[in-house]
């Protein structure tokens, strides 16, 4: 798993310093882009329901959650961030240029991020207790990226 | 004879503009058989938001409590730079005995008289119990020294005069909360922490040119004074958050629609998910209970 993140992390950061272009419009990549990203709230969902009391812990369903979000977290990132896709070059993005001035930085963020969600998976099936546990680390990791990455509303 | 008028005239205007902008320090023996409790002071610590500013920028875990200072707050005024409030004698605060600090964060006054600025929200804080101030001195007194020397302000003149803010406290600092009237305890306590402590409204209130917060809209949303975007109101009006919901949100920084806070709030969202959930509903049910801004 180390390996395998490293050598995504190193293509991601090649795309990022070398401005990949993409086989689709800026717009759209943009679009499936933050569809990532609503993925990502589609699964965090139930575990912060659960961890808030607002629905009951169900093991199966953390677990499901859980496993998706690392599956999702994963996902080579090297298309996802073309040239021309930020805040200052086009409208409908928060991305903000600092993606692309700092992209060690921002591949370590995406590295906490996968951390955090792997650190969930091991704990989901485990107990509420457990998954609240685990639920900081992946808000802290959230959180972090978008200080520093994304714009404000 | 003019001459002698006018220099009599001027005299007057000097005395009294010194007599109005004199410090206005707690008056003695009001701390006497105060003390302070490091277990109870981390409750106010993490309600206080003190971290979120004199920490460094993007701290989490064990280094929010390294108070070197440093962090920019951009504002209309000019550049404010956190101090180091670490209990370093020669670069923090720990020479301090409980006056000084006590002054400090009810009547923003330093140790040698001079007025702070507002960017130090004592606006709030002056509404914290004294044991409360104790309490968090006793837990400050036990974190990590740190040798970070302080930098200027960079505030442009007249805001450079920091004897002006004499002044501007005759004027800006309220008497009493911003919400009144009875509620109940739960609502009670979210408004101490709310208003006196996490001081939510000095960012969700609006200012007046001067940078008195209007609190006739009190947390009704204001510019982002550090340049872009808008901090959002959070009346219920406004907000429609539920009360678990915004509890939800405090501990830990995810929206009703699992989007996660960033810029500014991840800092305060750090710190206020360290208290203990009936503090968070507390607050929330304070929330709810604000007035919506007309």
């Amino acid at each position: 798993m180390r390996l395998y993140r490293f050598s995504t992390a190193l293509a991601l950061v090649g795309a990022l310093a070398a401005g990949a272009a993409t086989a689709q419009s800026v717009e759209d990549t943009v679009a499936a882009r933050q569809g990532q990203f609503k993925l990502f709230a589609l699964h965090i969902g139930p575990l912060v329901g659960m961890a808030q009391g607002n629905m009951p812990y169900d093991a199966d369903l953390a677990q499901a959650a859980a496993d998706n979000l690392v599956k999702l977290t994963t996902l080579d990132q090297s298309l996802l961030w073309p040239e021309g896709s930020d805040n200052f070059s086009m409208d409908g993005t928060r991305a903000l240029p600092a993606i692309w001035e700092n992209p060690e930085d921002f591949v370590a963020k995406l590295a906490a991020l996968q951390e955090g969600t792997q650190a969930m998976q091991a704990v989901a099936g485990d107990g509420l207790d457990a998954v609240r546990g685990a639920l900081g680390g992946i808000a802290g990791a959230c959180s972090a990226c978008h200080q520093a990455y994304r714009a404000p509303q | 004879m003019r001459a002698a008028l006018l220099t009599v005239l001027l005299a007057l205007l000097a005395v009294a503009a010194w007599a109005l902008t004199r410090p206005d320090r707690l008056p003695d023996g009001a701390l006497a058989g105060l003390e302070g409790d490091a277990a109870r002071g981390e409750a106010v610590f993490w309600a206080s938001g003190c971290a979120s500013c004199h920490a460094a920028e993007g701290a989490t875990g064990e280094a929010l409590l390294v108070l070197a200072g440093g962090r920019a707050l951009v504002t209309d005024f000019g550049t404010f730079r956190a101090p180091n409030i670490s209990p370093d004698p020669t670069h923090g605060i720990g020479g301090w005995d409980l006056a000084a600090f006590a002054n400090a964060m009810l009547r923003g006054v330093a140790p040698d008289g001079q007025h702070y600025y507002p960017a130090f929200p004592y606006a709030s804080y002056r509404f914290a119990t004294l044991q409360e101030v104790a309490d968090l001195k006793a837990f400050m007194d036990g974190l990590p020294a740190s040798d970070r020397p302080n930098e200027d302000h960079a505030l442009p003149f007249p805001y450079s005069l920091r004897r002006g803010i004499g002044l501007w406290k005759r004027i800006a600092l309220p008497e009493g909360w911003a919400v009144p009237g009875a509620m109940t305890e739960e609502e009670e306590r979210g408004r101490h922490l709310a208003e006196a402590l996490a001081h939510c409204g000095e960012c969700h209130t609006p200012r007046s040119r001067l940078g008195v917060m209007d609190r006739g809209r009190w947390m009704a949303g204001a510019p982002n004074p550090s340049g872009t975007g808008r901090i959002p109101g959070i009346t219920p009006a406004q907000l429609g958050w539920s009360r678990g919901e915004i509890a939800g949100y405090l501990a830990t920084g995810f929206t009703p629609s699992f989007d996660s806070a960033g810029g500014t709030m991840a800092a305060v969202v750090a710190s206020l998910s360290r208290l203990p959930q009936e503090d968070l509903q507390a607050i929330a049910a304070y929330l709810l209970r604000l007035p919506p801004a007309p």
